[in-house]
């Protein structure tokens, strides 16, 4: 009988934790809490899990443009990078696995990038599979705050920055957008010195963020051009655009395709055979 | 000793002219027309694109164009060292079951060499087969690669130890592309997976030696006659199917990010490091090794050691002085990110000959006496500039046993999506003339490419 009751009791604790876990973001108008009772940590780590952790996983095929400069620009000279990527959560808000298979440009055609995410101290862990050379490279844990295949996203705005490296404050609540800054606690780990972030109240995704150097400048802003509700309950956002306000270089990243819950197994992300012969999932939509 | 041929100025001229022509429609020479030149130049490659994602086949590939040149004196070699046009295509399909086929061809324009005649093993010829495979998976946990293709294990940069896979040290010296450097094997690559561990075994039924210095287009030192040399060297080749079969197998398994592996071998040793006095030919002793890394993160950077044994069956004892003795080789290395965008990358690799005393024995009168330790650093440089557009990159190799040096500089820069531009140097330095890096002095080359990819 008590063993029942253990089970019960257990049983419901998950099914009650299941729900609360999947429940959907606060899409809907009526999930909006009243902002004074969230408090900026808690509007931090909402945004992160907006932006970064949508689904247990998630697959998406992204075209980047990239301008070198202003010039280039004018000139309608763009560079590309095409590539589907997959992502699969161990943690909500906490370590992923991030699987990278590039189709554009000609070069990089069939490489691979892997990463797994470590959230804390220690760094990530990245392999490069080279096919013509049948060739798995482990990549150093570097500056996360290098650009992204030459784009003018770096690596952190792709994969997530770890909110804990940033003191946050709330600057403001529009009537649509919480407006926080952050702060490195770390000064000399950043070219920024602070940034701003403006996160849409309803969705949670950050929708604009400008980059502050030690003058107090605006050198970089970071504008979602297009948010989507998938599956009714995952806003993402499907059009982003980074411009360099130094060299009037920008990168525009969008999503051609993207879906949730996949049911990606962790294997394909962890076996080595999957670096060496890219799995379905990641050649094809 | 004269030169051998006339100097190569024909040719040289219809390469030079066809790299004008190919590249007049890319942005480098269309830069200052302005938009419309580049604007058509990127239409017209998305254009090709397009059309060939229609094929009902996946095709890519580059055509590359290069040059190079001695910048000393070889009398045994042309001045030119590198004069080339080829074209790579990559095909490969994927069957409805999961079955993927193969096909990676390069089409070769090469008037350099001597010996020209098509051989499709040793990769001769206007047809350089790189992959020709087909990729199945009979059961979840197994996959089956047949065929031609390029194979890699082994956590060394640019040195191998477990990897007996065939490499290329021409294509190495001369500066075609690093992807040379790796020649393709005729295997059967059967790999098994668990949690537990996964194993690979590669069964190549014919031997699939080395592309190894032989003379024709790199001189070296010619033990024999003790003296450099651009003879062509004379090999009793291991060519007898399935009796002269090579097979490396592996067992590795990924533990919280650290790759650890074991791995074995048995066959020959891969370069023609043996001589049979009967004949006057160089020979490849059979050989076995035995093996086992580590590879994972280290204080901030990537770390591993790797080591092997290998058993030179042919001489045990190490008595005999025309087959290589048994060897132990140890290799440790480090590579962390020192800057913005620049990696650095350093190895430590020792060979340690196991029967010295019975090669010291066994040496005939005169010829040079080697150390029992060969001890090699290598140092690795990469810096991206200019959106990582551009490269910079130094690997040297530092031998101080033997007193010698390897350096390659290279300059990489990605045009546009389609056009690179590369250029480098193979530099070779050293005092003894017989030293492995020393021999090769007279063939420091400096070198030129252009390459569109589609």
């Amino acid at each position: 009988m008590r063993s029942t009751l253990k089970w019960f009791a257990a049983t419901t604790a998950v099914a009650v934790l299941a729900v609360v876990l999947t429940a959907p973001l606060p899409a809907a108008d009526e999930t909006v809490a009243p902002a004074k009772e969230l408090t900026v940590d808690e509007i931090v780590r909402k945004a992160n899990i907006a932006a970064y952790y949508p689904g247990d996983d998630g697959k998406a095929q992204v075209k980047m443009t990239i301008y070198d400069s202003a010039k280039d620009k004018e000139k309608g000279k763009a560079r590309t990078r095409e590539f589907i990527i997959l992502r699969k959560n161990v943690t909500a808000g906490g370590n992923q696995f991030f699987y990278v298979f590039f189709s554009e440009p000609p070069d990089i055609r069939k490489m691979v990038y892997r990463v797994w995410k470590h959230v804390g101290d220690t760094g990530d862990d990245r392999w490069l599979y080279l096919p013509a050379l049948d060739l798995i490279k482990r990549i150093a844990p570097g500056d996360k705050r290098t650009s992204f295949v030459g784009s003018h996203f770096v690596y952190e705005d792709v994969s997530g920055r770890d909110i804990n490296e940033d003191t946050h404050e709330l600057l403001e609540i529009t009537e649509t957008q919480y407006v926080l800054k952050h702060t490195p606690k770390k000064p000399g780990d950043a070219e920024f010195t602070w940034y701003k972030m403006w996160v849409d109240r309803k969705t949670f995704l950050p929708v604009k963020t400008e980059y502050y150097n030690k003058q107090g400048k605006v050198y970089r802003i970071i504008e979602a051009l297009e948010i989507k509700t998938i599956d009714d309950k995952y806003p993402t956002v499907m059009k982003a655009r980074v411009r360099d306000l130094d060299t009037g270089g920008e990168t525009i990243n969008e999503f051609v395709k993207v879906k949730y819950n996949a049911g990606l197994k962790e294997s394909l992300f962890k076996q080595e055979r999957y670096l060496r012969r890219a799995p379905r999932e990641a050649r094809k939509w | 000793m004269v030169n051998r041929r006339p100097r190569l100025a024909p040719p040289a001229a219809v390469l030079i002219a066809l790299a004008v022509a190919l590249t007049s429609p890319s942005p480098v020479l269309a830069a200052d027309d302005g938009d419309v030149a580049t604007r058509a130049g990127q239409s017209a490659a998305q254009n090709f694109r397009e059309a060939l994602d229609e094929l009902p086949f996946d095709l890519g590939g580059f055509l590359d164009i290069r040059a190079g040149t001695r910048i000393t004196r070889d009398h045994h070699q042309l001045r030119e060292s590198l004069l080339e046009a080829r074209l790579q295509l990559d095909i490969e399909h994927e069957f409805d079951d999961g079955t993927v086929l193969k096909i990676r061809p390069d089409f070769l324009f090469d008037p350099i060499p001597e010996h020209r005649q098509f051989d499709l093993e040793r990769g001769r010829g206007w047809l350089d087969l790189r992959e020709a495979n087909v990729t199945f998976l009979p059961t979840e946990w197994m996959d089956v690669k047949v065929g031609r293709q390029i194979l890699t294990w082994g956590t060394g940069d640019l040195v191998f130890l477990n990897d007996l896979f065939p490499k290329d040290w021409n294509a190495f010296f001369i500066g075609r592309d690093t992807e040379y450097l790796k020649a393709p094997s005729d295997a059967v690559k059967v790999s098994l997976f668990s949690d537990a561990v996964n194993f690979d075994v590669v069964f190549s039924p014919r031997m699939d030696a080395d592309r190894f210095v032989d003379g024709d287009r790199i001189s070296y030192w010619n033990r024999m006659q003790g003296r450099r040399s651009g003879t062509f060297v004379h090999v009793e080749r291991r060519d007898r199917w399935f009796s002269e079969s090579e097979t490396a197998w592996r067992f590795s398994k990924n533990i919280e990010g650290y790759e650890v592996a074991l791995y074995g071998y048995y066959g020959f040793w891969k370069s023609p490091e043996g001589f049979n006095p009967a004949t006057g030919e160089a020979v490849y002793p059979r050989m076995s090794a035995y093996g086992g890394s580590i590879r994972g993160p280290v204080a901030g950077g990537i770390g591993n050691f790797e080591m092997v044994g290998y058993d030179s069956r042919q001489d045990r004892s190490g008595r005999n002085p025309f087959v290589p003795n048994s060897e132990m080789r140890y290799l440790v290395g480090y590579t962390r990110e020192v800057g913005k965008d620049l990696t650095m990358g350093v190895q430590y690799y020792l060979e340690q000959m196991l029967k010295y005393n019975a090669y010291r024995a066994a040496r005939p009168a005169g010829s040079p006496k080697e150390d029992p330790f060969r001890h090699v650093l290598t140092l690795r440089l990469t810096k991206l500039l200019l959106n990582q557009n551009l490269m910079l990159s130094m690997f040297a190799y530092y031998s101080p046993s033997d007193g010698d040096a390897y350096l390659r500089p290279h300059v990489h820069y990605k045009i546009s999506d389609a056009w690179s531009a590369e250029a480098g140097a193979n530099i070779f330095l050293g005092t003894h003339p017989a030293t492995f890096f020393s021999q090769f002095q007279e063939n420091t080359n400096i070198y030129a490419g252009l390459r569109y990819s589609f």
